[in-house]
């Protein structure tokens, strides 16, 4: 660590006024007024803006899950969530905001919330947009036959999918430069996002800016994982007020303000699978709801889109039905966390691969074998009409089930068992296959050589982490020869960049890389051409040479510097010696994995202990295998996290009771085991790379591997189930179920019938399909 | 994240101290680590309007050899007591028990004073003073007293002492030969305990509960089960006896009483308890 970083907070611009928001106490209320005068006298006090003084219409800052649904940047007449802005104050020094905003008066008239989202759906719920007639932000059911006609055997699983805070190490963090800048923009945005030119479209349309006089820079980025994508209602607030007052105004989130700004998951399932008497599956039957929040959150489509795309999984379905509805509830509008919308998906579908394996009485390991896709079956449509590219899933699940010493440690557990300890040991196997890059990818890339013979990359891509300047650097060096350090790297700016899809999908490198790969290869062309001339050679015989020049190969002494290369070109009239490349990739690409997790559980506690995480995560080509094994690394945690420690906790009131990171149960590196990653190669027949995106599958593949392994410690016992996070309490309340229950868990605690209001969804005819169903994040 | 306005005061003795908090009227705090009161203020929980920083008091920063007890100065750190040999040696329990508290830079702030004075249920050194049956001395502008820990902890966050006193040392029985344990029961390891039991056995029992109760408690009918010649596992059994424990996000009061239970059981047989 140098400290050298420059995250938003690290600027302060002559002049920086600090932005404060007043937030929404009440889950759903009336605002009857806002007495804003007190606030306006206090000392330092620039201004203070309601919605009615900001004039800033309603408007959807990402993809749209229903038009109806639009966003005030402060709330106008209503508030749907505790933590929503009902008003802004600006001011000189960030104490005097803070103190200010709390003389800001708001009257509210409380009104019922509707915050689960199963509640939301049932007759006489509270609504959020009235005019909608329902909470029902979209859904759609299925209409063919009943998939588990003719199954022998049926299992069926309920399972929450919680709801997750993001937590970047950065929050929201934006600071709005007005005035003209002298190279023609009136107004410069630094804000910290996954995608600055996504950001300045919707800046633009949003607040009806001239979009060409609009530069947009995302500096160091703390972390994004989903949570960064599009315009935030503060973003909208901040550069308003920015524009009336003229001056730069910032607002840097606190960690609380975060933990409500961003969140994911949110999912209950509803899964039934039917089987022969082979243990082969006949067909599955899911049906979904998930929690969009407040104002139809762009979250609450993942269920429609990824989680819908992805329901078969790596198995084999003869045939699915999915009905899936997307709930408003009075909590933070939903967005997308790491997978967004896939980890669902292999989530329950690996659920209930366990659970069918304990009562079908097949090992979990075996069950799949019986039920994956061939590895020679691809490109493979599934009953989803998901066109997977390529894949091997034995393959990888014979790696994890290797390396794990699968067979020694379900002896070690039968030993354990047999002895009567009380400390538990859980084997969790997941295997799964997820989207990157999916909705039509497409990628600026460009590459220029410069006139000391270095060269820049200029990518659409905003990496915020992930290496991608070391990445794209090695693309270049070895096309061209260029060495790593000469080359630098220009992004995340859309004054230097001039469009780009940003990060998130786990894009980059399969879309970004191959433009930049697409773009190293043109001017290598071009560099060969010029360098046969000037030495009077073949272009067949001319090559990069190992000290960083271009000449004939063979013959060291007839070489060229790439200095000399870049004025030829200049000289020859031609402009320099550059290329630009919009790659763009047919269709989407499919990485999958196996996990496998060990765990010990304190059968007197409940307390679960990560012993062992062996992840075989396959993204196609690998380029850089520090890189993945760090998005592994990274990936492997959250999703950890996700299974054993974290939820969003709201009352029934709708309060948040997880709003500080001491509530909030994210674990530290003291939690977790050393993690065992590795990987298998199944190149992608889609780019050049052969390279498919590795940001998300760690996360998609631990997640069950880890849930399941806390099941698989306690079913001697007769527990079937346990819902995530697979928290102490919930551990011990399972085991104790199942005793008194006589050794084999309560039905209720692994089933219900799905509420009414699925049979209600409008058919497929009916529905239309909401943009965000096709969110690419 | 920003805290209210206050006055800040910096006494250079201890005399200075007592003066400007009997001075200085109800909405006076004292600061020492600040990890527990600096948080509520960012949080605009607490709002005093005046803050007397006796951090620096150096006098009131030691650990002490007194014959048959060791003396603690209020203001001594975590950390010190954490690593201090005397300490580890005479009373281990109390040494341990600090090295679990918080992470490494809570324990390079936090005090032993604040811990006791701020009577937090769920801290982890008050348990060990009910434990240990250690005394507190405190000075106000009448002079000193001597309150033992028994009769400390009064409510939730409300103690003994009264708005003009200041802890000023902790007071504790050697116990070399005693069998001890510290059970810690959290969710993440730098995590406040969602149960916590602290143990000494030798001739006579000390069990004291952490987050079983509104206040800082023992387990009074745990101890006296052992002193019934009971075993370390029927005594467990009455760990939440008379108690009204909490419910929160991390447990429910049926879940804290299991806890306490099967916590109480390891801390007594690891102590030796038979
Ligand atoms: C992240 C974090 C994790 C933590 N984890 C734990 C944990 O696991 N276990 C645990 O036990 N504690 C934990 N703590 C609390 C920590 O131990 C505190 O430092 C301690 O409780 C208070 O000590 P302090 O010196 O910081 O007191 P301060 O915060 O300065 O003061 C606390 C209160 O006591 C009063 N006070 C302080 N000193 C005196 C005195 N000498 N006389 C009279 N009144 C006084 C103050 O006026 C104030 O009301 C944690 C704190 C943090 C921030």
């Amino acid at each position: 660590m140098t400290g050298a970083g420059t995250f938003v907070g690290n600027h302060s611009p002559e002049g920086m006024a600090h932005a404060v928001f007043v937030r929404s106490p009440l889950a759903h209320g009336e605002v009857r007024s806002v007495e804003t005068g007190d606030a306006r006298r206090a000392p330092g006090v620039l201004g203070v803006w309601t919605a009615d003084d900001l004039g800033v219409a309603p408007f959807h800052g990402f993809m749209v899950l229903n038009e109806a649904c639009a966003r005030p940047p402060l709330a106008a007449g209503k508030v749907r969530f505790v933590g929503e802005p009902v008003a802004v104050v600006v001011a000189e020094t960030r104490a005097q905001a803070v103190d200010a905003a709390e003389l800001v008066e708001v009257d509210y008239e409380p009104l019922p919330p509707a915050i689960d989202p199963e509640d939301a759906l049932a007759p006489g719920a509270s609504l959020q947009f009235e005019k909608l007639g329902s909470n029902l932000a979209a859904g759609v059911r299925s209409t063919g036959e009943d998939p588990l006609t003719g199954a022998s055997r049926v299992v069926r699983l309920r399972m929450v999918n919680q709801r997750i805070a993001v937590v970047p190490m950065e929050g929201n963090a934006i600071l709005a430069v007005p005035g003209a800048d002298g190279d023609g923009y009136d107004l410069t945005v630094y804000v910290s996002t996954q995608m600055p030119h996504g950001f300045a479209a919707a800046l633009a349309r949003i607040l009806g800016l001239d979009a060409a006089r609009l530069r947009v820079i995302a500096p160091h980025v703390g972390g994004g994982f989903g949570g960064k994508a599009g315009a935030a209602a503060e973003h909208v607030v901040v550069v308003a007020t920015s524009i009336a007052l003229g001056r730069p105004v910032a607002w840097v989130e606190t960690r609380s303000e975060n933990l409500l700004s961003m969140q994911g998951r949110g999912q209950v399932d509803y899964i039934e699978m039917g089987f022969d008497d082979d243990a082969k599956i006949t067909g599955m039957r899911a049906r979904v709801v998930g929690d969009a929040g407040a104002y139809a959150g762009f979250g609450g489509a993942l269920a429609l889109g990824p989680t819908r795309m992805m329901a078969q999984g790596v198995y084999r379905i003869p045939a699915v039905a999915y009905d899936v509805a997307a709930a408003l509830t009075n909590t933070t509008p939903m967005g997308a966390f790491r997978g967004a919308g896939r980890p669902e998906a292999a989530a329950f579908l690996e659920r209930v691969m366990d659970l069918a394996a304990d009562e079908l009485g097949v090992d979990p390991v075996d069950l799949r074998r019986r039920n994956l896709i061939d590895g020679d079956a691809f490109p493979y449509t599934t009953r989803m009409g998901t066109t997977y590219d390529s894949g091997d899933y034995a393959r990888a699940l014979d790696q994890a089930v290797r390396l794990a010493g699968y067979e020694e440690l379900r002896a070690e557990q039968s030993a354990r068992r047999a002895r009567g300890e009380r400390i538990a040991l859980g084997i969790g196997v997941a295997v799964y296959v997820e989207v990157t890059a999916g909705g039509g990818g497409k990628e600026f890339g460009a590459v220029t050589i410069d006139a000391d013979g270095g060269a820049t990359i200029r990518v659409g891509t905003s990496g915020h982490g992930q290496g991608h300047a070391t990445s794209f650097a090695m693309i270049v060096a070895d096309r061209l020869g260029i060495p790593m350090d000469r080359i630098r790297f220009v992004q995340s700016d859309t004054a230097l960049v001039p469009r780009g899809g940003g990060t998130g999908g786990s894009r980059s490198l399969q879309i970004g890389g191959n433009a930049v790969r697409a773009a190293a290869e043109e001017v290598w062309l071009r560099a060969r051409d010029l360098a046969a001339e000037e030495l009077e050679a073949d272009p067949g015989d001319i090559v990069a040479t190992d000290d960083g020049r271009v000449g004939v190969a063979g013959v060291p002494a007839r070489a060229l510097t790439w200095s000399a290369l870049a004025g030829l070109a200049e000289g020859a009239g031609a402009g320099p010696l550059a290329a630009e490349v919009d790659f763009a990739q047919a269709a989407a690409t499919f990485p999958f994995g196996a996990h496998v997790a060990v765990v010990e559980v304190d059968l007197d506690t409940g307390a679960v202990v990560p012993l062992r995480h062996v992840a075989v995560d396959d993204c196609g080509r690998i380029l850089n295998p520090m890189i993945v094994a760090g998005q592994q690394h990274g990936g492997i945690a959250q999703g950890m996290a996700q299974a054993l420690w974290e939820e969003m906790v709201y009352d029934a009131d709708g309060n948040p009771l997880t709003a500080t990171l001491a509530d909030y149960g994210m674990p530290s590196a003291a939690e977790m085991p050393s993690f065992e990653a590795s990987n298998t190669e199944t190149p992608t027949p889609l780019n050049p790379l052969g390279a498919k995106g590795i940001g998300e599958s760690g996360t998609i593949g631990s997640t069950p591997a880890v849930h399941n392994a806390v099941v698989d410690a306690l079913s001697h016992l007769g527990v079937r189930h346990v819902e995530m996070p697979c928290t102490p309490e919930r551990v011990w309340r399972a085991i104790k179920e199942t005793e008194a229950a006589g050794g084999r868990q309560p039905d209720t605690s692994v089933w219900r019938e799905p509420p009414a209001f699925f049979a209600e969804l409008p058919t497929p005819d009916a529905a239309g399909r909401p943009e965000a169903a096709d969110v690419d994040i | 994240m920003i805290p209210a306005a206050f006055e800040y005061q910096r006494p250079s003795s201890l005399d200075e101290a007592v003066r400007l908090l009997a001075d200085s009227g109800d909405d006076a705090k004292l600061l020492a680590g600040g990890h527990s009161l600096l948080p509520l203020m960012k949080l605009r929980l607490a709002a005093p309007s005046m803050l007397i920083d006796i951090g620096r008091l150096r006098d009131l920063s030691y650990i002490s050899d007194a014959g048959d007890t060791v003396t603690i100065g209020a203001l001594t750190r975590h950390h010190e007591v954490e690593t201090s040999a005397l300490l580890k040696a005479q009373v281990p329990l109390l040494a341990h028990a600090t090295s679990q508290v918080g992470d490494p830079q809570v324990r390079h702030r936090g005090t032993i004073g604040g811990s006791i004075a701020h009577g937090d249920p769920a801290s982890d050194l008050p348990a060990v003073c009910l434990a240990l049956r250690a005394t507190f001395t405190v000075v106000g502008p009448n002079g000193s007293r001597q309150i033992p820990a028994d009769d400390f902890f009064r409510g939730f966050l409300e103690t003994a002492l009264s708005a003009d006193e200041i802890l000023t040392e902790i007071s504790v029985p050697k116990v070399p030969d005693a069998g001890w344990s510290f059970q810690k029961f959290n969710r993440r390891a730098q995590d406040w305990a969602i149960v916590g039991v602290a143990a000494v056995h030798n001739g006579s029992t000390g069990v004291g509960l952490v987050n079983m109760a509104s206040v800082p408690v023992r387990a009074a009918a745990v101890e006296d089960a052992i002193a019934a010649g009971s075993s370390a596992a029927e005594a467990a059994t009455h760990a939440s006896d008379g108690l009204d424990p909490p419910a929160d996000l991390n447990a429910s009061q049926e879940y804290r009483r299991h806890l306490a239970e099967v916590l109480v059981r390891r801390a007594l047989q690891e102590a030796g308890a038979p």
